[in-house]
């Protein structure tokens, strides 16, 4: 009875895993613009991953006692996909990446293109710019 | 039950992995290529422990800790270079 509660939730945890996992790398390949693209693997395929790995120690531990090594991975992989995808989103704004009409938000990063004026040549008077 | 499960999500990882490289080769600019191949080892990961699952060993584990850690530090060595045009400054 156990054993068939066990392979089912190694059975579950292994094909949710696949599905996060391929869901994340359609997004990669079906969004519009890199900050969207963004979203799919920095989330869905780091839970898809971490979703393996969790029944991967379930199977390990059936035989002799509890495997948490493997907890090691999941618990790296959870930590460091955030920071890399920060980092990422630093270099695409560095690069100035055009986002989609569709994409919310105004970063400063992208406005530079406006022009900006110095001291010398601020329009004087009462003009709507300050 | 475990090997039908192992196969599907063989299949859905390698479908994904497949997903990656295509962005990878189409991807309009370097952070696009950059995050392409960070999804690619992370994908690779869960394929080393799903094989670890098929063959019932358990050293395969220590492969997939070692691609996690490299795989992390070359993604933020890149995203360095890509900022600042150097590495160790």
């Amino acid at each position: 009875m156990l054993d068939t509660l066990l392979e089912g939730a190694i059975a579950f945890m292994l094909i949710a895993g696949g599905i996060f996992a391929f869901i994340g790398s359609l997004g990669l390949t079906h969004l519009k613009d890199f900050y969207m693209r963004l979203h799919g693997p920095s989330k869905t395929t780091t839970l898809g991953v971490g979703c393996t790995l969790i029944g991967s120690l379930i199977f390990f531990s059936q035989e002799n006692g509890p495997v948490i090594q493997e907890l090691l991975i999941t618990v790296f992989a959870f930590i460091t996909a955030p920071v890399s995808a920060h980092m990422l989103a630093k270099s695409a704004l560095h690069h100035k990446l055009k986002p989609d009409p569709r994409t919310r938000g105004n970063p400063q990063e992208l406005e530079s293109d406006r022009p900006k004026h110095t001291v010398e040549e601020a329009p004087q008077g009462n003009s709507p710019l300050p | 039950m475990i090997a039908t499960a192992l196969w599907i999500a063989l299949a859905l990882f390698s479908a994904a992995i497949a997903l990656n490289f295509y962005r990878a080769v189409i991807g309009p600019s370097l952070p696009d290529r950059v995050l392409a191949v960070d999804t690619m080892y992370m994908n690779s990961i869960a394929l080393i422990v799903l094989f670890g699952i098929w063959v019932n060993n358990k050293d395969y584990f220590e492969a997939a800790l070692l691609i996690a850690m490299l795989g992390f530090v070359s993604t933020i060595a890149v995203c360095k270079y890509l900022l600042r045009g150097d590495i160790i400054e």
